[in-house]
């Protein structure tokens, strides 16, 4: 259902208007740096763009929960898509069985749309921040052609055989191995096809390392050894064109070391799972039942710049659209109930709640 | 050059707008000190000192261990805060050491050569400068938690490293700039890592985010300890300087809480 006249989509600035001469997968950054897609383009927009080339992204994990999955599944599948090779390392026996969940993109009557309007009217006065030429509530008219950035991914709809089955892909289990050299050596080999030279990028890849300190790997505990695999991996990515996307429970780690990733990662994530019926929250929020966890940016890549990249909101929802394409939204609070005096009084836009609620509108 | 307007976090570092007071490099024989987190980068503060240390005087010299950056990120930033790294690299200026890369190949036991290495090449690179560009050496580490990092962990080789190039830089009235995520070693057993370079640190740069949760017009605040010692008479004072900044491409803005119109 189109959105009503209110809205300013048609005229909010289209990030992939930006003219990129290059590779449909490639779009021009600031400061010298290119975008890939992740392969969700709310993600995109909120990153402003994509991730960057030379980039590290970290996801922390949250260990009661697989939402970390369906990011690295929209990642893996949108580099495939562009023809980006991609490495994928996890620590399962077989990784490849993992390329079978991989989504593809939906059919183009499956639009995405926003939020159903309808309570729209009722809602206004907390709401109408969102009129204020926010961006992010276009509807996304792609068509989900493979020529663009970024394609609308069917969680529901597996990737075909052939995107995967090509010497595009390889694959690292690291289950058996005692330490991390034989992915450092295959991740080293990979990312020298990619090295930067002066004639500017002419192609991307994808390395996507999944939970690489779960338990499972033997050498789960050197946590030295652990940190410095991640060093070495920023330093080759940093002089190549290439992402890396790589999980981590930070749970399951010790603090320090814990702090050591957050502080390599040049763009940080982190996906949290929400109890269901929590009725706290339920209140709180609109549309909790739709929301499958909770997704938090804490940082975003300043490649080539010391400036900040200051979000206005860093916690955002996550849903599936039609239990099919995954979205996230700025959180809304649910209008709070005069006769009750409720406890959350934190409605202010730009500030962070404390670490108890960590909830940030 | 000293006609510049100095900002306040000149000020704190030192710098005095009265040039009879003025050194032409008040930072020389001090430690500085940059504490940062996850929230809150601090590098702004590294970006700010080198382009100070080019302005000061035309015959400074700046020895850069970069463990976290490749060259062509500080060339950009540097370039658009107005100073030109690789023209002051060909002429002598500027020594940019990467150690993105620097890793010991022996795993699991402490790596005793390679930082050593990294101060001989350092003492190497001051020896072999002319006797001008002698007087006014800035060394700047980014950053220190990637130098243990590299010692494999071992803390002590870390710390034995930032003696020795404390004892260098003291001795020899050069400064010497550092850059340290405080929260890694928030827990109990690490801290006594931080707190022993703290003690080592003439001057102290907290960067911390706002209190109040993140803002487009204030990116930080910034805590400045400065351990002054009044020479003549034996006193040591402190000074602390709070104050607000916004990191902008060409400039950072610093400001006092709640003057920002």
């Amino acid at each position: 259902m189109a959105t009503t006249g209110t809205r300013v989509s048609s005229f909010s600035p289209n990030l992939s208007s930006v003219k990129s001469s290059q590779h449909p997968g490639l779009k021009n950054g600031p400061n010298g740096t290119t975008f890939i897609s992740s392969g969700i383009s709310d993600l995109d927009k909120i990153l402003g763009g994509g991730f960057t080339l030379g980039s590290l992204v970290m996801i922390m994990e949250d260990a009661e929960a697989p939402h970390h999955m369906l990011l690295l599944r929209n990642f893996m599948s949108q580099g495939l898509l562009h023809r980006q090779p991609l490495l994928y390392s996890s620590p399962s026996k077989d990784p490849r069985g993992f390329l079978g969940t991989l989504p593809s993109p939906g059919s183009s009557k499956d639009d995405i749309a926003r939020e159903p309007s309808h309570e729209k009217d009722l809602r206004i006065a907390w709401q109408y921040k969102k009129y204020f030429g926010e961006p992010q509530l276009n509807i996304n008219s792609n068509n989900g052609g493979q020529h663009d950035y970024c394609n609308d991914l069917d969680l529901r709809k597996p990737l075909e055989r052939h995107f995967f089955t090509s010497n595009n892909v390889n694959c690292v289990s690291i289950q058996n191995s005692p330490n991390l050299d034989v992915l450092k050596d295959r991740c080293a080999e990979f990312l020298a096809q990619f090295s930067r030279n002066e004639g500017g990028s002419s192609s991307a890849g994808r390395i996507a390392i999944q939970s690489f300190c779960s338990p499972q790997c033997k050498y789960s505990d050197m946590e030295w050894h652990m940190l410095s695999f991640i060093r070495s991996l920023k330093g080759m990515a940093r002089s190549s064109n290439v992402v890396i996307v790589v999980t981590f429970p930070p749970s399951l780690l010790s603090p320090s070391c814990s702090k050591r990733l957050q502080h390599m990662a040049d763009t940080l994530l982190s996906v949290r799972a929400i109890p269901d019926e929590d009725k706290e929250l339920a209140k709180l929020l609109t549309g909790y039942q739709d929301m499958v966890g909770l997704l938090n940016v804490h940082k975003v890549a300043r490649l080539n710049t010391q400036v900040p990249v200051i979000l206005e909101a860093t916690t955002f929802s996550i849903k599936l659209q039609k239990r099919r394409y995954l979205v996230f939204e700025c959180l809304n609070q649910a209008p709070v109930d005069g006769s009750g005096g409720s406890s959350y009084g934190n409605s202010d836009g730009c500030s962070r709640s404390t670490k108890a609620g960590s909830l940030d509108f | 050059m000293e006609q510049q307007g100095l900002d306040l976090m000149d000020q704190a570092l030192g710098f005095h707008s009265n040039k009879a007071q003025q050194q032409p490099w008040p930072l020389s024989g001090r430690f500085v000190l940059v504490e940062d987190c996850v929230d809150t980068s601090g590098a702004f503060v590294l970006h700010h000192i080198l382009k100070r240390s080019f302005t000061s005087h035309p015959s400074s010299a700046v020895i850069f261990l970069a463990f976290a950056n490749p060259i062509n990120h500080y060339d950009r930033v540097l370039r658009k805060l107005g100073c030109n790294l690789a023209s002051q690299r060909d002429t002598g200026r500027f020594f940019f050491l990467d150690m993105l890369m620097l890793q010991c190949p022996v795993e699991g036991e402490p790596n005793h050569d390679g930082l050593a290495a990294v101060f001989e090449k350092i003492e190497r690179v001051i020896s072999e400068l002319s006797p001008e560009n002698k007087k006014f050496v800035t060394v700047i580490i980014d950053d220190i938690s990637c130098l243990e990092l590299a010692a494999n962990g071992s803390s002590n080789d870390a710390i034995d490293f930032l003696h020795y190039c404390y004892t260098l830089t003291s001795e020899n009235d050069y400064a010497l700039v550092a850059l340290n995520h405080r929260d890694i070693y928030s827990d109990g057993e690490r801290s006594t890592f931080k707190l022993e370079i703290e003690y080592l640190a003439d001057i102290l740069v907290k960067v911390d985010p706002l209190a109040t949760g993140l803002a487009k017009d204030v990116h930080g605040q910034v805590m400045v300890l400065n351990k002054e010692t009044q020479k003549q008479h034996g006193i040591s004072s402190i000074k602390v300087h709070n104050f607000h900044f916004k990191i902008k491409e060409n400039n950072t803005e610093y400001f006092y809480a709640g003057s920002r119109t």
